[in-house]
């Protein structure tokens, strides 16, 4: 402990020395981005008739689901007291946007994850019940909540119902992942933090890094199944990757442009801190390989007539750098937000652990955890095509 | 009825689970919110209580002053008189508590002295500072001067 | 005939009724009040405080009288008071130089000469305990809150540890106690001042920099310093309402 000190440079007010949000805190948005953006992407095929992506569509949903039990993990291994986190539901602070966690995240999991793909799924539960003996019978059986009846009339009226709750479903994804932009950007204390553009730029970011998220899931399990790629519905992500990528990084221009012009007294101090603590994850991770290098890889794609290999393999990179630049994106903002001195007069290092509470190793197993958990979810409920698995 | 639940059965039945987890969750809310829970303000009322009830270690100079009327006196007309007790004397709630029990440690004669008084620049220049070695070398403050009312002549 | 012996029966039926429902009301409400401080009446008190930057020697008094009275551990990570030396060269106010060797709980090593045409002072700094403050009305559960006499307190046993208040302070006054994982910060004292006795640093202080004060005290010293003083808070663009005035204060203070 007594290193931190020595970490120090300038002036920090003393309390300011120890960092209070950790990797966790980083992990957090990165995930709810994820299940937000892979939502928005099961939703342009239900809402905006887009369908192409179709194939997509129940994948999606399940690797949002897969995510979003994770995510409250991190939150609850950094809190003081884990215990006590259910405060939050009996006496939540009507003026903090973190006491709106517990009942966005309940709403979205429930009502529209879990509902949803129970909906699109619900045909296939009852024939998967029908077909299966013992324990899964059994089990499958109660997934269907004991009905057995597909009519065609049924299933109507679950399209219809599914469809709106899809809808209901697109704000909700906003606010899921909205409202940890506001946590951040409403601190007027914190410079870094607080802007208007905070929750925009969270959730544009967070579209990207879902939507690149799928792309990648969708190549690998067609690469793991032996499956051939629906090219049509991998140009039409990586298009939609593509024109979301343009909009994310116009709005991070505008915030940095802003920052220079207005100059105000915390603009030296935080611009010291990029060109040195900060330049190799915010200048070459974020910006260069994270954001410039995908967006002008994909825009090749739309310029230049290339071939099914090239195309793949360039969706591939650009979906990895991607993920990685969102990442440090939020690495940036929230460790970035606390290694400088609120008297703009000094900075402090983070120390990263490996096997300690808020280390490294748990970092990694959050980020494992959900595809194991998505491996199990396509298990008990195939996103393919029966006619497909069959063959 | 029966027309209306024909097909739609299962979607009764998953409202009915949320309905029951919903009215699951307002009787632990009822439960558990703690007792004074929105009195004055946002808050547990009894976090008044628990902040207010903390152990005193420092037992402030009117405790001081209630036994020792002499020290009182030495002081009067001193810069030192507005100086309070436990300020050189450390915390002595225990000591005011059970006089016997706790003695006092007495100051050391120079060492206390120029916490205050040793000369720094960003002390106000109104400010008695000396420089110590200038001073009076590596002698005791106190052989010049009496710390309950230090100035001489 | 006068009242039946049904209507007797039911009117003091609800007389019963009643006077316990009140007994169990009264009850309820008394668990509430601070039973330590029998005679203290939250309503009449709005604490504030102020401190004269021209009194104060950087003696590291308060500093260590606030850790000794509160508790406070002592590593150089945690403080609810501390005091930092400014060293302002050549009147330059954009480009001061800050040290604070743990917090000014050993005093300060002299380090800078004199006649070096620099202007150098102490500045105490502590929990604001501002009138809209920024860190409760982030805390996600209620655990931190302002007083109805004006302080800004924690309530230990209620809060979670999520560390979002010690991001929304801007004058870096919180900290997360490292044994019971709750948040802490500076309470006024509160179990001193609502016994009649003066903060631990107040106490202390050799210079009298460092005052109590509660304004809706007519006879509190409190209104006639800041009618003969020019004052300021730290930071007054943030809006914060802060109740720690400070006179003589320079604009390089951060």
């Amino acid at each position: 402990m007594e290193s931190l000190i020595h970490g120090v440079e300038g002036f920090m007010y003393p309390n300011e020395i120890e960092l209070q949000w950790s990797i966790l805190i980083v992990l957090y948005p990165y995930i709810t981005g994820l299940v937000a953006g892979a939502f928005i992407l099961a939703s342009l095929e239900r809402v905006f008739n887009v369908e192409e992506v179709k194939p997509t569509y129940r994948l999606a949903l399940l690797t949002a689901l897969a995510f979003l039990l994770v995510a409250p993990l991190p939150l609850q291994l950094h809190l003081g007291h884990p215990e006590r986190a259910f405060e939050m539901f009996l006496t939540p602070h009507t003026t903090s946007a973190m006491a709106m966690f517990g009942f966005v995240y309940l709403w979205y999991l429930m009502v529209v994850l879990v509902v949803e793909i129970w909906l699109d799924y619900r045909k296939d539960i009852v024939l998967m019940a029908r077909r299966s003996t013992g324990v899964t019978r059994q089990m499958y059986r109660a997934m269907a909540l004991w009905s057995d009846n597909i009519s065609k009339r049924s299933l109507q009226i679950d399209d219809k119902v599914g469809r709106f709750i899809t809808i209901v479903g697109i704000p909700s994804a906003f606010l899921l992942h909205g409202y940890v932009g506001f946590i951040f950007g409403s601190v007027k204390a914190n410079p870094w933090w607080s802007t208007t553009l905070m929750p925009v730029v969270f959730l544009f970011s967070a579209m990207v890094s879902g939507i690149a998220l799928v792309m990648l899931v969708y190549m690998v399990a067609s690469w793991r199944r032996g499956t051939p790629i629906d090219m049509r519905c991998l140009d039409t992500i990586a298009r939609y990757l593509l024109y979301t990528f343009i909009i994310d990084f116009a709005l991070e221009m505008l915030d940095l442009v802003h920052r220079i012009y207005e100059a105000d007294e915390s603009f030296k101090s935080l611009d010291f801190m990029v060109h040195t603590q900060l330049y190799v994850p915010h200048i070459v991770i974020q910006i260069v390989l994270g954001t410039i290098l995908p967006i002008a890889l994909l825009g090749l794609v739309q310029l230049v007539r290339l071939r099914e290999g090239i195309r793949k393999g360039l969706y591939a990179t650009a979906g990895l750098l991607t993920l990685i630049g969102i990442f440090a994106m939020r690495w940036n903002v929230v460790i970035g937000g606390q290694l400088f001195s609120k008297s703009f007069l000094g900075y402090t290092t983070y120390k990263l652990d490996f096997a300690t509470r808020e280390g490294l190793l748990p970092a990694i197993i959050f980020l494992i955890l959900p595809f194991l958990i998505l491996w199990v979810l396509v298990k008990l409920l195939p996103p393919w095509e029966r006619e497909e698995s069959a063959a | 009825m029966q027309k209306f639940l024909k097909d739609r059965e299962h979607l009764v039945r998953m409202a009915g689970l949320f309905l029951a987890g919903l009215a699951l969750f307002l009787i632990v809310r009822a439960l558990f919110v703690p007792k004074g829970f929105g009195e004055y303000g946002h808050f547990r009322t009894g976090a008044l209580a628990d902040n207010a009830a903390r152990p005193m270690a420092y037992a402030g100079r009117d405790a001081c002053e209630s036994c020792h009327p002499d020290v009182v006196e030495e002081r009067k007309g001193s810069r030192h008189a507005t100086v309070n007790c436990e300020a050189c004397h450390g915390a002595l709630a225990k000591h005011a508590e059970d006089p016997s029990r706790t003695k006092p440690v007495r100051p050391d004669g120079q060492k206390v002295c120029l916490v205050c008084h040793g000369q720094d620049v960003a002390k106000p220049t109104t400010f008695k500072q000396v420089n110590p070695k200038e001073h009076m070398g590596s002698g005791a403050c106190n052989t010049c001067h009496k710390p309950h009312h230090p100035e001489i002549g | 005939m006068g009242i039946g012996r049904r209507e007797f029966l039911k009117k003091s039926g609800k007389l019963i009724l009643l006077t316990s429902a009140a007994a169990l009301a009264w009850d309820a409400l008394k668990a509430g009040t601070p039973e330590a401080a029998p005679n203290y009446k939250l309503h009449d008190h709005w604490w504030a405080f102020v401190i004269d930057i021209e009194k104060c020697i950087g003696c590291g008094n308060c500093v260590r009288a606030c850790k000794t009275e509160n508790d406070v551990p002592l590593e150089p990570y945690y403080f609810r008071t501390w005091v930092e030396r400014y060293h302002v060269p050549g009147g330059d106010i954009e480009h001061p130089e800050v040290d604070s060797p743990n917090g000014g709980y050993d005093g300060f090593p002299p380090r800078y000469k004199p006649g070096d045409g620099s202007k150098n002072f102490f500045v105490p700094k502590l929990c604001n305990h501002c009138a809209h403050s920024p860190c409760t009305q982030v805390c996600p559960v209620g655990a931190t809150f302002d007083s109805p006499d004006g302080v800004v307190l924690v309530d230990k046993t209620y809060c979670i540890g999520c560390r979002y208040c010690v991001q929304a302070c801007p004058y870096g006054c919180r900290f997360i106690d490292p044994r019971t994982m709750t948040v802490d910060k500076c309470s006024l004292c509160y179990h001193r001042i609502t016994k009649g006795l003066t903060t631990a640093c107040c106490e202390t202080c050799p210079t009298g920099a460092r005052m109590l004060g509660d304004l809706k005290n007519p006879k509190d010293p409190i209104h006639e310093f800041l009618r003969t003083h020019k004052v300021q808070v730290l930071k007054p663009q943030m809006a914060t309402g802060a109740k720690a005035y400070y006179s003589g204060l320079d604009g390089s203070v951060r």
